[in-house]
């Protein structure tokens, strides 16, 4: 017993002589969304030098409705990554949907008098085709088993298509249904005012983040992006699982649209286009690992913040676009060096 | 003696394109019985029991189990008819900690509604056991069970591996290479383990590279060669040269003299 203690002191002691950047490494790598916060603590903080108007509920408040879309498109994306996947066709995805929910409610115009469906078919209807359009992604690559980059790049374009064909062009702007504005309205909480988009967006994160930890589904879907090997050798059924990320990640693509048709007021087919890179930007940014695994669902919500935090700082800084998406292009590269260096310790 | 195999392979078979890995192996595991594999390097053992685990499907031939023919198609169907293995690498998901690992792909769910409606696993459970599993083990250098598994030595990983089917296995146990990355004292306790498993009643599939070992622990011994088994003898019959002669074909021997069926 005696002897087992002092091989505990040792090992304490041998743990004790690691460097700090040895440390910091650890420390990144049990809690992946540490670098994220303190990169949007500090940026918050030298914002506010630069502009009193920064840190203020209403200018939050502004923040998180432009957040909120991407936020949510985010989240499924961020579950597609952890499973070493990626999803290119999100925001076509989220776009679909939009538009599928709008031409049902609003029938075709032409001759006579457009004959709309009823908004409870035409709801459901548009969250079952952005499941759909995940379950064509999960198909591909679990069955034909095709890279998801691929994959994705292939539907992404296929998608958009459907979506022109749809529309042919045209933006359905006549007064949409009352149902499907409901997360344009505003509500007040305390000093801060935002849309009930933006309840939504973090209402889906807490759900996710829910299942994500506490049930088994959650792990498997970290143990199939982590070793996908082992987690089918472990019993777990893979292609079940990548089939229902997929899936579900569809939905909250599908889930995102109702917030876009809420904060444009209108579904248009043009509205998606920087979605599919703006979700990958706040995952990666969030502190999800490209590679599988690793990375946690409240990252990519705060990888989000960080980037409407830079483009409303720097707008009010008075710094110009251009240097914007440079500063948001260097967040995407120090997020990623991080994660590699986070990775190297632990091979 | 006439005992009959609780697992049984007849004519196994399995081409990895071009290359014949097991070309009509038989294999029989008799109740309360260690019986180790051995053979050089590619000799066909590890595909020999991913097709008995289910992990790999065999090309040809069967596995019976209990008398009754199974056809594994997934890890799964060994899993459920109680058959755990170790694999050669380990199958242990490194950024997950240790007990998240001991029990996946099957993990304890909260007891009432918070489980059954909410499907909520139980951590602090599966913790409380994964502890227990490791101690029974005794390996007593992990001290941190909600370690990642990334963070753990070769050896320590092929400990939890090992804690894993020890803890699960129901009816049959396969230990591919168990004791490879293990130092003398954690391979002692694996060791003492298979005996203590045996003890019990639990048949055990013993893959080595070290011959001490094998002759220490298996009650029969099968020697694969080029895909297909050479001889089964026992660590009395035959001597440890005469073992490594029959791995390199230097030495054939009579079925008469092998030992075919259960020596316990
Ligand atoms: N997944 C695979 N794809 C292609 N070939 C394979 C695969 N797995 C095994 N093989 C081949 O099958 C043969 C048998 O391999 P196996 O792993 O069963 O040998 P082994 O007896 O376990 O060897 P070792 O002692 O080195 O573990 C080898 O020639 C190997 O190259
Ligand atoms: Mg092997």
């Amino acid at each position: 017993m005696s002897q087992d203690t002092a091989t505990y002191d040792a090992a304490a002691e041998f743990q004790d002589r690691a460097s700090i950047s040895q440390k910091a490494q650890a420390l990144l790598h049990k809690y992946p969304w540490l670098s994220s916060t303190m990169v949007l603590v500090v940026a918050s903080i030298i914002f506010s030098f630069f502009n009193e108007n920064f840190l203020t509920p209403s200018n939050f408040s502004l923040i998180l409705q432009q957040v909120a879309i991407v936020g949510a498109v985010a989240a499924g994306q961020t579950l597609i990554i952890l499973t070493a996947g990626i999803d290119l066709s999100c925001g076509a995805i989220a776009v679909f949907s939009s538009m599928t929910m709008a031409k049902l409610v609003q029938g075709t115009p032409g001759e006579g008098e457009p004959v709309g469906i009823a908004i409870w078919l035409a709801f459901p209807a548009g969250l079952l085709v952005g499941m759909l359009g995940g379950a064509i992604n999960g198909f591909l690559v679990t069955k034909v088993k095709l890279p998801p980059f691929i994959v994705t790049l292939g539907t992404f374009n296929v998608f958009l298509a459907l979506t022109l064909t749809l529309t042919k062009g045209t933006v359905p702007s006549i007064e949409m249904d009352p149902f499907l504005l409901t997360l344009g309205h505003y509500v007040n909480l305390g000093p801060f005012r935002v849309t009930t988009g933006v309840l939504f967006m973090f209402a889906m994160y807490m759900v996710l983040a829910f299942v994500l930890r506490y049930t088994s589904w959650g792990r498997h879907v970290y143990a199939v992006g982590d070793d996908i090997d082992a987690a089918r050798l472990a019993g777990i059924s893979v292609n079940r699982v990548l089939m229902s990320v997929y899936m579900v990640a569809g939905l909250t693509f599908a889930l995102a649209a109702w917030i876009v048709i809420g904060r444009v007021t209108v579904a248009s087919p043009n509205t998606g286009g920087d979605l599919n890179l703006d979700a990958i930007t706040a995952v990666v940014i969030g502190g999800t690992s490209l590679f599988g695994g690793r990375g946690t669902i409240f990252g990519s919500l705060i990888g989000a913040i960080i980037v409407g935090v830079f483009r409303n700082g720097l707008t009010l800084a008075g710094v110009d676009l251009y240097y914007q998406l440079l500063a948001i292009g260097l967040l995407i590269i120090f997020a990623v060096s991080v994660d590699q260096w986070i990775r190297k310790a632990r091979k | 003696m006439s005992k009959k195999p609780i697992l049984q392979a007849v004519g196994l078979t399995k081409s990895y394109g071009r290359v014949v890995a097991l070309d009509g192996s038989d294999l029989e595991l008799f109740p309360g019985e260690v019986l180790a594999v051995v053979g050089d390097n590619g000799a066909g053992k590890s595909t020999m029991i991913k097709c008995l685990s289910g992990a790999e499907v065999a090309d040809e031939g069967q596995i019976i189990v209990d008398g009754q023919q199974v056809s594994f198609k997934r890890p799964q169907d060994g899993r459920h008819a109680g058959i755990e293995t170790v694999y050669q690498t380990l199958a242990v998901a490194p950024a997950l900690d240790i007990a998240s690992n001991l029990f996946l792909g099957r993990e304890m769910r909260k007891k009432g509604p918070l489980g059954s409606v909410f499907r909520m696993i139980d951590s602090s459970g599966m913790r409380k056991a994964a502890k227990e599993h490791i101690a029974a083990l005794g390996i007593g250098t992990i001290q941190n069970i909600t370690q990642a598994v990334e963070t753990l030595s070769g050896g320590q990983r092929q400990a939890v591996a090992v804690a894993r089917a020890a803890a699960f296995g129901q009816k049959v146990i396969i230990l591919d290479e168990p004791t490879a990355a293990l130092g003398v004292r954690e391979s002692r306790q694996v060791l003492k383990l298979i005996e203590s498993l045996r003890d019990r009643g639990m048949p055990v599939i013993l893959i080595s590279h070290n011959m001490p070992q094998v002759f220490e622990v298996a009650d029969r011994i099968q020697v694969q060669r080029l895909g297909k088994r050479a001889a089964v003898v026992t660590p009395k019959s035959h001597s440890m040269n005469d073992v490594v002669a029959i791995m390199t074909g230097a030495m054939t021997v009579d079925k008469k003299d092998q030992a075919l069926t259960s020596v316990r």
